[in-house]
């Protein structure tokens, strides 16, 4: 894959980029803040692109007025789950909206093993195909 | 955290102009406010301009590249109820949101019941919580000294404690603590805490008014209120504040407010007891004598709302 090189899961908002330093993630959280939407600090093991629903950690954050604070949970959650994926969601509740509107990944494993292609005989001579995380060949819990 | 943006060092022999610094500020704004709305506080009015022509020469110092590191700005305020220290926090978080030096110029203000938790590991997360609530603005812990409780050994205050003496030493940029409460409880709260003491630069005492600071309080509440007094009125406050200074649980500007607050009822009472006249403006907005005489202080020497009042007039 010449266009994606190193395998990175490629998901949410900056993922073709280098890694956000914490300049830059406060001045996106900043950008969220001044927008009202709640930030929230999210984290998973398992890359599938269908997976959506990420683990929260702790609490959404309604009543911060200051990126420093979400900073202070982004590291703590970097250094609970070092091997897992973290990424920061922002939330519109406005009439309308009531959905992220931002998100991105803000914390990577050191190694991403990337993706299996599972082919599937079906009816007749048709072919399905899917995609398997590596990452998620251990069960839950054992693959970090 | 101070504006980074401007980075350009200038050189040695470049002028600077401290008044133009100044009123780019506008902080001037700030304190006329502060020596307008608030009367007396002498001391407390000195060392807020001080703190502020020190947060505004360390600016320019800057602006020539000469570092001093982030200045310590934590305070701790003092002072019996009523004084003004909850009024005074809020308008640091303004000066200091106006130097630049804390980036929302919010005010958290809490107790105890915020910070510290019932059980084992409930007082981490619930502390950490307020203090990322306060990132960026001003923490104010009201009677600090309920956060610990030396005669409770199994109490969670301390382990509060130790958390925001952490950040208040690792975060200087994001958090500035205002801690407040009654100078002698306040003494013996830093006396148990001597790592707290150290961290807090800046020890306010605030005190007590006279009676014609009071008076001018008076007005001022009573001008915001959109009241006025008639001039026996002003007479009776006169005769009043002095005889309410003697009585017990005298909480300083508070209890003239609450004063102010029995006048208006007894005001209301009294235009309605005249129902039949009709009523101009003025008299609507006018607190006569009969209003402050009619209080407690004057014929009982009981102050208003004591609930040992009704039994001793027996």
């Amino acid at each position: 894959m010449m266009t994606n090189p190193g395998n990175r899961v490629t998901q949410g908002q900056f993922s073709f980029l280098p890694d956000l330093t914490d300049t830059q993630i406060s001045a996106q959280i900043k950008y969220a803040l001044k927008n009202q939407w709640a930030v929230s600090v999210e984290y998973t093991d398992d890359p599938h692109p269908r997976n959506t629903y990420w683990e929260m950690f702790g609490n959404p954050m309604f009543d911060l007025k200051d990126p420093a604070g979400i900073l202070l949970e982004v590291n703590a959650c970097r250094k609970t789950y070092p091997n897992m994926y973290v990424r920061v969601t922002a939330f519109d509740s406005t009439k309308g909206w009531e959905a992220p509107r931002m998100s991105f990944i803000v914390n990577r494993p050191p190694n991403e093993p990337g993706f299996r292609l599972l082919r599937q005989e079906r009816d007749g001579r048709s072919q399905g195909y899917s995609i398997v995380p590596y990452a998620t060949d251990k069960p839950e819990g054992e693959r970090s | 955290m101070l504006d980074m943006s401007d980075t350009t060092v200038l050189a040695d022999g470049e002028l600077v102009n401290l008044q133009k610094e100044f009123e780019a500020s506008n902080i001037d704004e700030v304190i006329d406010k502060l020596d307008r709305e608030l009367i007396g506080l002498k001391p407390v009015k000195t060392r807020i301009r001080e703190i502020a022509a020190l947060l505004l020469v360390d600016r320019l110092r800057r602006k020539f590249g000469i570092s001093s590191g982030t200045p310590t700005l934590h305070m701790n305020f003092t002072g019996n109820p009523g004084t003004g220290k909850t009024t005074v926090a809020l308008r640091m978080a303004e000066i200091l949101h106006r130097l630049g030096y804390v980036r929302e110029g919010h005010l958290v203000s809490v107790t105890r019941d915020d910070l510290v938790g019932q059980y084992v590991g409930h007082t981490a997360p619930k502390t950490r919580e307020v203090i990322k609530r306060a990132m960026g603005g001003v923490l104010f812990i009201d009677e600090a000294y309920y956060l610990y409780k030396p005669e409770n050994e199994r109490d969670y205050g301390q382990e509060a404690i130790e958390i925001l003496l952490q950040y208040m030493e690792n975060n200087r940029d994001d958090l500035v603590v205002i801690l407040a409460g009654y100078k002698n409880k306040m003494d013996k709260f830093f006396d148990s805490n001597p790592g707290m003491r150290s961290r807090i630069a800046h020890h306010l005492d605030f005190p007590d008014y006279n009676p014609s600071e009071l008076k001018s309080i008076a007005e001022i509440m009573l001008a915001d209120q959109n009241y006025r007094l008639s001039e026996d009125a002003a007479v009776a406050l006169e005769e009043y504040i002095p005889l309410r200074m003697r009585l017990p649980h005298f909480s300083n500007a508070r209890s003239i407010r609450n004063a102010l607050d029995r006048a208006r009822l007894r005001q209301a009472n009294r235009l309605f007891a005249e129902r039949s006249q009709t009523l101009t403006r003025s008299d609507l907005i006018t607190i006569e004598a009969a209003d402050i005489r009619g209080s407690r202080v004057f014929v009982e020497g009981q102050p208003d709302g004591d609930p040992g009042a009704a039994t001793n007039a027996r």
